[in-house]
């Protein structure tokens, strides 16, 4: 690994993108992403790659759907109002069986709302990223080196499933600057190679692939969609991720990911210096949800709290992976407010009968 | 242990600047740092505010609401944030921007004229430089090494000229 530097959240992601592979970039500035853009727009002409800035938020999404089914590496990048405008284009992306990554550097909704930090739009990528039976890889980062390890993570596995991924951030990740590290491997651009199914020119050498979502007999179109989700189904058994922190013996197991994760787990720590029996699971995939770590985690707690930058959204979720077996408390602030540390600890002490 | 700083001033002070070269010292002494913009609609003449959190263990908030060091540079700023100061902690006031004094015996007070003093020695722009330099004397942050050392990378290599010129105006607010 390279010499450490300070980097940016967005500005580490999208170095991390090219360094992953990805050769073109479409994108539509909006606080607090557009840094991703900027940096971009420097970079990736000097290496190779295609930075372009659409005339919209939903051209962006077309050009990328039109990128990756031609079998390149492609990104684009937006925040909260811009992803919801992006939507339809996921969903032709998804329905294509294409892989891509998307980034949303979350901020206060619904509307416009704010600019400030928010994970408001936790339903909207695990349930609904656009209309349709379909689900998109999605990865909740907690620091500057994890968005940077993450992007290659998920162009990967967008690839190995042809599937859209999401990666999760906030305007907290996407501004702060935290030490980071890249590996020192030389940028290599992403080509189609290896992607068979790929719109990628033959001269005549095989048979023509054809990119598409529309299918209009029935039971077609029903078998594109069981299929897409019998890998589903493998990818919720084998590719959930998250990380637990002492659970072994908590009373109250706190579930929180992505920035409100680190605010939580400050929390704990104090807590536990108090003698509170508390720990806390992150979620690191949103999608698939770690419904078996989150069950292991909480097998000997009273209660669960959820912490959220939002009215509660992951609460079911929670609800759903523990089989409603245990009360499941909320604890948030939303609107672009960040919950402080001690907020979160009152409410430990709360509901650990000590206030 | 972790220090929490708060800078804060007007857009164009160099605030943010100043919050860089914190957390590269942090950086560069092996500890655990995070730097935190206020962001949005400030712009150069309106408010503008950094957070930096240097410590021994991973930071886990890295917005600052309870400084144990806070650096002000304007009048609003001195108002908004003095009072969130902790116990036993440190302010460092651009005396010759803002005019109120400190009634707080709970935290110490450094009134440094930086503004005018940059002016007077031909380092215009650099009162955040003479803040920092103060806050140096006072506060056991790093080594002149690193902070040489932090100073070249934070400033761009064609602007290399200038490194020396702040070097300098640290200098002065570690004599004073």
């Amino acid at each position: 690994m390279a010499e450490k530097k300070l980097m940016k959240g967005n500005e580490a992601l999208a170095e991390a993108a090219l360094r992953a592979g990805c050769k073109c970039f479409f994108g539509y500035p909006i606080t607090p992403q557009t840094e991703i853009s900027a940096y971009l727009s420097k970079r990736m002409p000097k290496v190779g790659g295609t930075f372009l800035q659409a005339e919209s938020e939903v051209a962006a999404i077309n050009m990328v759907y039109g990128c990756a089914g031609s079998g390149i590496r492609c990104m684009t990048s937006s925040s909260s109002p811009g992803i919801s405008l992006k939507t339809e284009g996921i969903s032709y992306i998804a329905g294509s069986d294409l892989p891509c990554v998307i980034i949303n550097v979350q901020r206060g909704g619904p509307g416009l709302g704010g600019i400030q930090p928010s994970q408001a739009d936790y339903w909207q990528v695990t349930h609904a990223l656009g209309h349709g039976d379909f689900h998109a890889l999605v990865f909740a980062p907690a620091s500057v080196q994890e968005m940077v390890d993450t992007v290659t993570k998920a162009f990967d596995m967008a690839d190995e499933f042809r599937m859209p991924a999401v990666i999760l951030a906030d305007g907290l990740l996407g501004q702060m600057m935290e030490p980071v590290a890249f590996d020192d491997a030389e940028i290599k651009m992403s080509d189609a190679s290896n992607k068979p199914w790929a719109a990628s020119g033959h001269k005549n050498a095989r048979k023509h692939n054809i990119i598409n979502s529309l299918y209009l007999q029935p039971d077609q179109l029903e078998d594109k969609v069981t299929a897409r989700f019998k890998r589903y189904e493998k990818i919720k058994a084998e590719r959930s991720e998250a990380v637990s922190d002492y659970c072994e013996d908590a009373d109250i197991v706190v579930v929180a990911y992505g920035s409100t994760a680190r605010l939580a787990k400050s929390a704990v720590e104090s807590a536990r210096k108090e003698g509170l029996k508390v720990g806390i699971i992150r979620p690191v995939t949103l999608w698939p949800f770690p419904v078996k770590q989150i069950q292991a985690a909480a097998e000997n707690a009273k209660k669960l709290l959820v912490v959220e930058m939002s009215m509660g959204q992951m609460v079911d979720d929670v609800k759903l992976a523990i089989n409603c077996s245990k009360p499941v408390e909320f604890y948030g602030r939303t609107g672009g407010v960040i919950p402080k540390p001690a907020e979160i600890l009152a409410k430990i002490r709360e509901m650990g009968g000590k206030d | 242990m972790t220090n929490q700083i708060l800078l804060a001033g007007f857009g164009g002070q160099g605030i943010l600047f100043m919050g860089k070269l914190l957390a590269y010292f942090g950086l560069y002494e092996d500890k655990e740092v995070s730097w935190l913009p206020s962001y949005g609609p400030e712009m150069r003449g309106g408010t503008c505010n950094c957070s930096v959190c240097i410590g021994d263990e991973p930071i886990g908030s890295p917005l600052v609401d309870e400084p144990d060091i806070l650096i002000v540079m304007n009048t609003p700023s001195y108002d908004k944030f003095i009072g969130s100061v902790v116990k036993g902690g440190i302010a460092l006031i651009d005396s010759s921007l803002i005019e109120e004094k400190c009634d707080r015996d709970d935290i110490k007070c450094f009134y440094v004229p930086a503004t005018t003093l940059a002016n007077e020695q031909g380092m215009k722009g650099m009162a955040n430089m003479i803040l920092l330099g103060k806050l140096l004397k006072e506060a056991d942050i790093t080594s002149p090494e690193t902070v040489k050392k932090a100073m070249e990378k934070v400033i761009p290599p064609k602007r290399a000229n200038l490194i020396e010129a702040n070097l300098k105006a640290i200098e002065l607010g570690m004599s004073l």
